[in-house]
This record gives structure tokens, sequence and C-alpha cells, in this order.
């Protein structure tokens, strides 16, 4: 007989998410979560090219990049970030939901995590939407006519404006990094459908849970995103 | 084989569970930190309000990794290496390409 077929044999009274090219449980996990990891790895070097370009330009349009970030709402950008730590946290007690072998809990705070995912959308659109009345949507109807920050303390003779090129490039790049981390906030809402569906039909077992902890992975990965997000478009230039 | 077979019914006891208390004292942390980092960005530091605000999102990014991504407690070594070279390598990009663009009216 065959080794494969000892092995395949062998596999049948094991775990059926077991595939038959691993050995155990353990080596199948493992592998599986290393593969996520150099996924996330990449996905580090793609929104990295993001942040160096965001870098570059905030050194060269360094005062007109302050400008612009006042436009944006900071109770929002708040907001969105809490909605997004709480949306971790539940993730997290997903995952240990599913370790322990609640079905149920493992489904609610799948669902709880696609609300807050979907609210944390909801308060981006609504910041898009603003940004389109007005005008500050880099293209053809781009007009923006805003202080440098700190100007507003001068007499109005001296006040300097900020370069609307320059400001446009800063909301090139914000409605690029948000734009990009939206998406993976819609692939993530999916993809927690999904597995909030699989696990409703009882597809994950305290043996068996691998994509609901690759799928958090995911999820934290994007929030970590975000965290940086937050600082570098919402909050440089405030004090002045 | 057999072994396996014995342990296979039960949790693989290498797996870490975090537990409840600690998952919530980790997310409080988060949002303290989303508190500070917003009060901090009010205050005139003058050149050091980036780098509070970029060190803030530092600890808050580390303590998901760490803690929330169960990075901490696993002891799988290749998970530490790809996170390292991750880190590594985004430092590669954006350290020389800065040292480019703040240099190039350097005569």
């Amino acid at each position: 007989m065959p080794t494969s077929q000892v092995v395949a044999d062998q596999h049948a009274h094991e775990n059926p998410a077991l595939l038959h090219h691993f050995e155990t449980e353990a080596q199948q996990k493992n592998a599986a979560s290393l593969g996520m990891w150099v996924f996330l790895a990449q996905e580090v070097m793609f929104f990295g090219g993001m942040f160096c370009a965001y870098l570059v330009y905030r050194y060269k349009y360094f005062a007109d990049f302050g400008s612009a970030s006042q436009q944006l709402d900071i109770r929002l950008g708040a907001i969105n970030t809490v909605v997004l730590i709480c949306s971790s946290l539940t993730v997290v007690l997903g995952v240990r939901a599913a370790q322990l072998g609640k079905r149920m809990a493992l489904v609610f705070w799948l669902l709880a995590t696609i609300v807050l995912g979907i609210v944390f959308l909801g308060i981006k659109a609504d910041e898009y939407a603003e940004k389109f009345e007005k005008h500050h949507v880099p293209g053809a109807s781009f007009s923006y006519h805003e202080l440098l920050p700190g100007q507003e303390k001068l007499p109005p003779a001296e006040r300097q404006y900020a370069d609307p090129h320059h400001a446009e490039m800063y909301f090139s790049l914000y409605f690029a990094m948000t734009g990009m981390h939206a998406l993976h906030m819609i692939i993530g809402v999916g993809l927690f459908g999904f597995l909030a569906y699989m696990a409703w039909r009882g597809k994950y077992t305290p043996q068996y849970y691998t994509p609901i902890e690759n799928a958090g992975l995911y999820w934290h990965f994007v929030d970590i995103v975000w965290i940086y997000l937050f600082p570098l478009l919402y909050l440089i230039d405030r004090h002045r | 084989m057999s072994d396996h077979n014995s342990a296979s019914d039960q949790t693989p006891e290498h797996e870490h569970i975090s537990t409840l208390g600690s998952s919530i004292a980790i997310w409080l942390a988060l949002l303290a930190f989303t508190g500070l980092t917003v009060g901090a960005a009010f205050v005139d530091l003058g050149p050091f309000n980036t780098i509070v605000a970029l060190t803030i999102a530092t600890i808050k990014a580390t303590l998901v990794v760490l803690f929330f991504m169960h990075v901490k407690y696993t002891h799988e070594k290749l998970t530490g290496l790809v996170v390292v070279s991750a880190i590594f390598f985004l430092f590669i990009l954006l350290s020389l390409s800065m040292a480019d663009y703040t240099t190039r009216l350097w005569r």
C-alpha cells in the first residue's frame, strides 16, 4: 500500500478539516498562519509605498498639508478610531469564542464586527460627501482657498494662504490612503459575513478555527493602518 | 501518530486563549492612547508634535500586534521573523527615500 494511502487512512479517523498533505492539525494551522503573516508583510509594503509618498510630500509642502488637514473633522476621525478599536476587541472575543467552542457567541461577535465595520464605512462616506460638497476632491473641479495654519491670528493684510496645488496633493494622498483602507474594510466586512454564515452552520470547532483566526489577523492589520492614518491625516498642525 | 490521535480530541495545548480581562485591558489602553494622541495634537510641542503622535501610534500598533494578534504568545519563531522583516523593510523604504528627498538641495 502506498504511503499516501496509509496517511489518508489514518486521516480518516481524525478531524475532517485536516488536509491529507499535512501530518498534524498543528502543522496545518502553523502553515496557514505563516501564510497569513507573509500576506500581511506584503500588505505592509503595499501601504508603505503610500506612507512613503505622504512622508515625502509632507516634508516638501509642510504648511500646506497642515492647512488641508484642518479641513478634516477631527471628531469624526476620533470616533472612527474608537469604532475600529472596538471592532478589534469584538474580533478578539470572536476568536476566543471559537477557541472555546461557543458557536452562537462566535456568530454574535462576528456580526458585531460587521456592524462596527459598517458604522466606520458610513462615517467615512459622510466625510467623503462633505469633501465633494466643498470641492476638495482632486480633479477638474478642485478649488481651495484656505489660510496656512496659524495665519488667522495675523492682521488680514498679512495672512498667507495655502497653495491650492499643494493642498490638492494632500487630498490626493488622503483619498488614496483612506480609500485603500476603506476597500480593505469592505473586503473585511464581506469576509466576516461569510465566516458568520459558516460559523452559524457549525463549521468551526476548537480543533479547527483557522479561518476565524486569519480573518482576525487581517482585521487587526487594517486597524493598525488606521492607527497610523489618524494622526498623520487628521492631527497635524492642530496646535498652531 | 498514535500519540497525536489521542490528543486530537482536545484543543491543542500550545494554543493561547486570551482571557476576557486582558483583552478588555488592552482595549481600554488603546482607547486611552487615542484620547491622549488627540489631546497632545492641540498642545504646542514644537517639532515634537509629530514625534509624540507617531510614538503613541506605534505603542498602539505594538499592543495590537503583541496581544490582539497573539504574537506575544506564539511559539512559532517564523511569525516573529516575518513581523520583524516587514518592519525592517518598511524602515528601509522610508529611511532611504527620505535620505534622498531631504538632501537634494545640499551642495
